[in-house]
């Protein structure tokens, strides 16, 4: 997409019901909306255990190694579909193996983030020296890299349902020993909750999340639906549930809206769907600040909240 | 994994006293005649190091004990093997009857100095609420709402009993390490256990609460049947309410009440420095120049050697 293309593409009307009828006229676009969809929920409900388990640097790494992946499956001739998902998985399952044998809990330590960093960068390489070997791919490395809801097929859509469908029901059998696993693990490990076996299950989980939410906001910006919305909630809400809950809708909100705007704009999914999610960021952030300033009323609010 | 009651009652059905007819009778018998702890001869190595050695103990129900000593010497390592998270090198421990490891579930544990920074963004009774039902798998979907109600009541009641309710409802990661403390103590207990690990937990506390603390898990001790380990750094605030205490030292142990352990010959052949036990005219026991190793927690007030030298009591 050009940025400043003078060519009549649909215009903003301000009658809601016949814009979105316009827009969904599209069979992309429904399917767009339909993929973004299931990325948010499946990236939020992830995303709130990642900032929870402080595994962002894991979850970028796992991101960035998609790029070599989907790159390099197309230089196969494969869908990079299969690209995706095979790396990042095999990403988190290493990763996992590294923590395993440091004995880190999750959270690793240093050792661990220096060679993760250093695999990190030397995959970004290949996956750059993939794209210019393969000359012919549609829109070069941004596509990859920065996202786009342009031609996702319907199967494509299924893949990410069948997938998101797996990981939410996983999530759902371990989550609350997970919680407790990531909240306050020794004490966890001696009620009997495999600490370390959770952690690789969800490395695991996290690799096939990620794959699927960088396939629409690309793989430099899967932050954008997997930490900024779980950031954001974290700020909001101490309890587990609702912040769940809201992470998963302002996850959606951000997608929809972005991908709404990128539909009337000329101008990259990835950039207004990371927008929305961060000017909700930046809201609660302020709205917390503010209440701690205004004589101390955080208290009050998380009480009344934990009653209602 | 089995349901909790299953798992006490296949326990229970398992226990076999450890047949020790010479073994020195238990003060008050256990209900049921097991011990809650007993250990023989057990001694840890730690990579290729033995910490301590020659244990004996032998701990019934609702008896409070104090596992003491300097810094180093393997007092949390200790709780761990009590766990089943790390094996004996040698001798014979049973944990409420079973091997460690086999009925963590009816343990109560607060592992040492642990503290939620700032981001930790979960509330106080959702920490609470995990010590209660955190290890069952799968989403309890639309649970009975009787079970339900039960589960929170519990949780509400045990925090107020802790005396953390103005604070519960708050991040724990924006509660001062004391508050955290409470409420972790509030965790190990919501369970109801029978036995309570306790590692160093009036550590970060100050004087007041430190005491408050200890009359607490005296409290339950006593009033609930519940055996309390507390591994302590001053033996002297726990005194008064201690029936067993456990001196870990390189090299060997000494363990029995504290009117047979605390004693200066004991202590200072244990420690191998002069270690003097003062008896006041009232009859309590104050323990002075108990060597510290180099302090590694400068965020601990520093007890002068024979600081609080008069409240003990024997
Ligand atoms: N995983 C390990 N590998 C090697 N050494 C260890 C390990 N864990 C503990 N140790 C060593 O075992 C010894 C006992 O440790 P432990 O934590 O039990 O001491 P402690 O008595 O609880 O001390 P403190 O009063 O400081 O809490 C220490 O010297 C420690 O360095
Ligand atoms: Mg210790």
């Amino acid at each position: 997409m050009l940025p400043a293309e003078p060519v009549a593409g649909p215009v903003w009307s301000w009658n809601l019901l016949t814009d979105v009828q316009e827009m969904w006229s599209f069979p992309f676009m429904v399917n767009a909306f339909r993929a973004g969809a299931i990325v948010a929920v499946v990236s939020a409900v992830m995303g709130y255990f990642v900032v929870l388990r402080r595994q962002t640097f894991a979850a970028h790494t796992v991101s960035t190694v998609a790029f070599p992946g989907a790159a390099g499956a197309v230089l196969l001739g494969f869908s990079a579909v299969y690209g995706y998902f095979s790396l990042c998985v095999a990403a988190a399952v290493i990763i996992a193996a590294i923590g395993w044998r440091g004995g880190g809990g999750g959270s690793g330590g240093a050792d661990e983030s220096a060679l993760t960093g250093t695999v990190q960068a030397f995959l970004l390489a290949s996956g750059f020296l993939f794209i210019a070997l393969y000359k012919g791919l549609l829109g070069g490395p941004q596509t990859i890299l920065f996202g786009t809801f342009l031609g996702i097929t319907t199967s494509q859509v299924n893949v990410l349902l069948g997938v998101g469908a797996v990981v939410l029901a996983a999530l759902a059998l371990i989550g609350r020993p997970l919680l407790f696993a990531s909240v306050d693990p020794q004490v966890a490990a001696a009620r009997g909750v495999p600490v370390r076996a959770l952690s690789v299950i969800f490395l695991v989980l996290l690799g096939a999340a990620t794959a699927e939410a960088g396939q629409i906001t690309g793989t430099l910006l899967v932050f954008a639906l997997m930490v900024i919305p779980a950031a954001t909630a974290q700020t909001v809400t101490g309890r587990p549930g609702a912040g769940l809950t809201l992470a998963v809708l302002l996850a959606l909100a951000a997608t929809w809206l972005g991908l709404t705007t990128a539909y009337y704009w000329p101008y990259p999914l990835g950039f207004f769907v990371t927008s929305y999610s961060f000017a909700g960021y930046l809201l609660a952030r302020s709205g917390r600040a503010l209440h701690t300033r205004l004589g101390r009323t955080a208290a009050p609010l998380l009480n009344k909240e934990a009653t209602a | 994994m089995l349901h909790p009651i299953a798992k006490a009652r296949e326990a229970a059905g398992h226990t076999v006293p450890p047949p020790r007819p010479g073994a020195e009778p238990l003060a008050t018998p256990a209900p049921d005649d097991v011990p809650v702890l007993a250990l023989r001869g057990a001694a840890v190595r730690v990579a290729g190091r033995t910490l301590w050695s020659g244990v004996d103990l032998r701990i019934g129900a609702g008896k409070f004990v104090a596992v003491l000593g300097p810094n180093g010497v393997g007092k949390s390592t200790m709780v761990k093997v009590l766990l089943g998270a790390l094996p004996a090198a040698e001798g014979e421990v049973r944990v409420l009857g079973a091997r460690p490891g086999q009925a963590n579930h009816r343990i109560g544990y607060l592992p040492q100095r642990r503290s939620f920074d700032a981001s930790m963004r979960i509330r106080g009774v959702d920490v609470v609420r995990l010590g209660l039902d955190g290890d069952r798998w799968g989403v309890p979907l639309w649970p009975s709402g009787a079970r339900r109600r039960a589960a929170r009541q519990r949780v509400e009641e045990v925090i107020e009993l802790v005396g953390a309710s103005a604070y519960a409802h708050r991040p724990i990661g924006n509660c001062s390490g004391g508050e955290q403390q409470r409420l972790l103590i509030a965790q190990a207990l919501v369970r109801r256990p029978q036995l309570l690990l306790l590692d160093e937990p009036s550590d970060s506390l100050d004087l007041p609460h430190q005491s408050a603390v200890t009359a607490l898990i005296s409290q339950i001790c006593h009033q609930e049947n519940v055996t309390v380990v507390m591994v302590a750094h001053d033996v002297n605030p726990i005194l008064p309410h201690l029936d067993q205490v456990v001196y870990l030292a390189e090299g060997g142990a000494a363990s029995g009440t504290p009117e047979e352990v605390i004693t200066s010959s004991t202590l200072t052949r244990l420690y191998g420095t002069p270690v003097e036990v003062l008896r006041t005219s009232d009859g309590r026991l104050a323990v002075v120049g108990q060597p510290e190793a180099p302090a590694r927690h400068t965020d601990r007030h520093t007890s002068a050697p024979c600081a609080g030298g008069g409240h003990a009591a024997g």
